[in-house]
């Protein structure tokens, strides 16, 4: 034989890695888009329009502090400054929480740093009935949806006054009141059943669209593909996003996909797909308001890459200076969301560094206060917990004989 | 009354439930134009409208989860498996998922989703068109499981099953939906004169956690449910042997009260499932029996069931408990 094939002499297939570690300088590829790259779409556009919205990046805040761009959702100032102050609200309340984690007054956490824009962009961009079901790093939709911190920090620590009475770890939230759906560990399980919900609402008539976001690392998973294949063919009023945030704990987004970007995979789906910066308040704003306005014209789905940085640890269990160098987040082309929305409110004349401190010093004092209440009411170190009978509660509807024995056995 | 099959009583419960409650949809593949592959759903679509009975794509799990989703939203979705050997892409979404939420939520929320699901062999099903994974769904706190026998229970029980407000898996025994199965593949037998098929037409119920005492007698308890349980009233005659005969019906939560007092009156015990033995129900039932009847057994609880390995297409008729399998246990009890 002499056209005999050689074995290959490179690696029998390619494992992705991240592109920096712990021991490299950081590197990002710079930016090109700017916010008057995209146009507009009409609401009724359809998957094939949104093409270059899909590979390119939407964006309304230059890398300046100015708004432009035909998606510039020219927001009355109260919004911006209600927007910026959630923000700001859900940092110091996260690091809060994190020093409580420390001391032990509860079990772990998970923080939001450098994605505080995106549920609370988007959520705003909602109507207060539409339907809420987030990952865990989107708690802070539950601010502008109203929900007390005390409450929220009762939830974390797990004491009396936690409405999901100590069963599930902290910040796994439900609140129905707010239409904020309950939060599961098994990432990406509420992607397609945020489709059905939102079929429900179709079904009822409602005018109700629901959101849902799950990572980079999760759109792995079959639940992603089922939530993208149900809305491609029901078409249900539903926003579905993809947070990529670039890493899943210590595993690079290039491992959750071969392809070129997130958005782009929607498109074959049928389903109109955008990539936005997830670090510009306006954009995701501007962005989400759409899809809603295309769901509630029975559009149907709106698919989303929200193309942000994980800037702290995935949680209080990790350590990412183990796998990607300390200060990578600075290096982020999209810059930090708080300091974005605060430097395009100063550039057009309604904000200031003094107004910006003293809005950090109320907030400060509000999440002492709040977080002196929840632990009043109990604390994972020292109790008190929710009554042990809440084990046997609620896992029906009444408790069958064979869980009241059981109940009966602990005595309690 | 009217004297239907399985699938008759099944479709004459669906065709209640969403005469009854607009929030009682029903969907999965085939299920919708075709009316589904075992014909449960004909003509319901074209009854209530393909918002209410259509197709889904062939994804269990994506079925699952966007039932669930319904569910959430005050819908009370009922969900077809086409065979249970396909729930498991599911399993993630019934166990994780749809058992846990109203717990997880603190009752805030609930998913009342209801799994119809042909389970069980006799039909040269092979592999993965045969097995009968109740014990799976056994072990998951929040689910109910149901498995249906007859069309007089197929009918009650899947009418209370989308009714209740905790999720169920409901199973059909689909060797049995044209007619009960004695366990002899060469005789074929209909519902027809069968008193269990004389079902009521409208509005009927019958209670979960409720067992069927199909046979009364003194010397031996025998349970079983699905097929097995016709494969065990044959088995019975066959075995001389005067036997109470329960149709749990309900596996989670069982019929404690009709089981303990059946089998502290015979002091012998009987369990009969199509399922492999490890970790079958009937383990758990063995279990539970013997803590509450130990000082009444005359002899050991023994269990006759599906083999610890695939279910074969062939030689199914060796790998279903048969009338010789189960008679032989039966007599067996009665040795000193």
């Amino acid at each position: 034989m002499t056209d005999e094939v050689p074995l290959a002499t490179a690696e029998p297939f390619r494992v992705p890695t991240a592109p920096c570690r712990p021991e490299d300088e950081s590197s990002f590829p710079a930016w090109e888009w700017m916010p008057e790259d995209l146009p507009l779409l009409p609401i009724d556009c359809s998957s094939e329009d949104t093409k270059e919205h899909a590979y390119g990046l939407l964006r309304v805040i230059d890398d300046d502090g100015k708004a432009g761009g035909e998606w510039n959702p020219k927001l009355d100032p109260e919004i911006l400054k209600t927007g910026l102050e959630y923000m700001l609200r859900l940092r110091i309340f996260d690091e809060r929480m994190m020093k409580l984690q420390r001391t032990g007054k509860l079990s772990f956490y998970m923080r939001s740093f450098g994605e505080e824009a995106i549920a609370i962009a988007q959520t705003m961009a909602l109507e207060q009935h539409d339907w809420v079901f987030p990952s865990y790093r989107q708690p802070g939709a539950q601010f502008v949806r109203g929900r007390d911190m005390v409450s929220m920090m009762n939830h974390c620590i797990g004491n009396e006054m936690d409405n999901v009475k100590g069963r599930q770890m902290p910040v796994h939230y439900t609140w129905k009141e707010g239409h904020f759906i309950s939060i599961s560990s098994p990432v990406g399980t509420q992607f397609n059943q945020a489709v059905g919900v939102a079929m429900a609402s179709a079904y009822k008539g409602d005018d109700q669209v629901t959101i849902t976001w799950l990572g980079d690392g999760t759109s792995a998973q079959g639940d992603y593909h089922y939530g993208l294949n149900f809305a491609s063919v029901y078409k249900p009023p539903v926003i579905l996003c993809i947070v990529n945030n670039q890493f899943a704990i210590s595993t690079h987004a290039n491992l959750a996909t071969g392809g070129p970007n997130f958005a782009s995979r929607g498109l074959p789906y049928g389903i109109p797909s955008i990539r936005v910066d997830g670090n510009d308040f306006l954009a995701l704003y501007s962005i989400t308001k759409w899809a809603r306005d295309r769901a509630s014209a029975g559009h149907g789905a709106t698919h989303l890459e929200v193309y942000t940085y994980r800037a702290g640890a995935h949680s209080s269990s990790d350590d990412p200076s183990r796998y990607r160098p300390k200060d990578d987040h600075l290096h982020w082309p999209g810059g930090d969301p708080i300091e974005r929305l605060k430097n395009h409110m100063i550039s057009i004349g309604i904000w200031s560094e003094e107004k910006h401190g003293e809005l950090i010093e109320k907030i400060d004092s509000e999440v002492v206060a709040s977080y002196k209440e929840a632990t009043s009411y109990g604390d994972l170190a020292n109790g008190p917990y929710p009554p042990a009978s809440t084990i046997f509660t609620e896992v029906y509807e009444t408790v069958p004989w064979h869980v009241q024995e059981q109940r009966e056995e602990l005595g309690k | 009354m009217a004297e239907m099959n399985i699938i008759e009583a099944l479709k004459s419960s669906l065709d209640d439930l969403m005469k009854r409650d607009p929030n009682v949809l029903t969907f999965g593949e085939d299920v919708g134009y075709f009316g589904g592959v075992f014909r449960v759903t004909d003509g319901l679509q074209e009854k209530y409208g393909a918002h209410r009975v259509f197709d889904t794509p062939l994804a269990e799990g994506g079925i699952a989860s966007m039932a669930m989703g319904m569910g959430l939203n005050g819908l009370r979705p009922v969900a077809e498996i086409q065979f249970a050997d396909y729930i498991f892409p599911a399993y993630d979404q019934i166990v994780n998922e749809i058992a846990k939420v109203r717990h997880r939520s603190g009752g805030e929320f609930t998913a009342p989703v209801t799994f119809r699901t042909p389970a069980g062999g006799g039909i040269r099903g092979g592999h993965h068109h045969s097995q009968s994974p109740e014990s799976q769904f056994t072990h998951t706190p929040g689910l109910k499981v149901v498995y249906c026998s007859t069309p007089l229970n197929a009918k009650g029980l899947l009418t209370s099953s989308v009714e209740c407000n905790d999720p169920v898996i409901f199973f059909e025994p689909k060797r049995c939906y044209n007619g009960p199965f004695y366990g002899d593949p060469h005789k074929l037998s209909t519902w027809k004169g069968h008193p269990d098929a004389d079902v009521p037409e409208g509005e009927f119920r019958i209670p979960l956690e409720q067992a069927n005492m199909v046979m009364e007698g003194n010397d031996c308890t025998v349970i079983a449910w699905g097929t097995m349980v016709h494969i065990c009233q044959q088995a019975i005659k066959e075995s001389g042997v005067s036997c109470d005969l329960i149709d749990l019906q309900t596996l989670v939560p069982w019929d404690r009260d009709t089981v303990v007092s059946s089998v502290k009156k015979t002091g012998r015990c009987v369990i009969v499932h199509e399922a492999p033995k490890t970790s079958g129900f009937g383990a758990e039932m063995s279990a539970s029996i013997q803590e509450r009847c130990f000082y009444h057994l005359e002899s050991p609880i023994t269990r006759v069931t599906g083999w610890d390995t695939p279910f074969p297409h062939t030689t199914e008729w060796d790998y279903i408990p048969s009338t010789e399998r189960i008679s032989k246990a039966i007599r067996a009890t009665q040795e000193d």
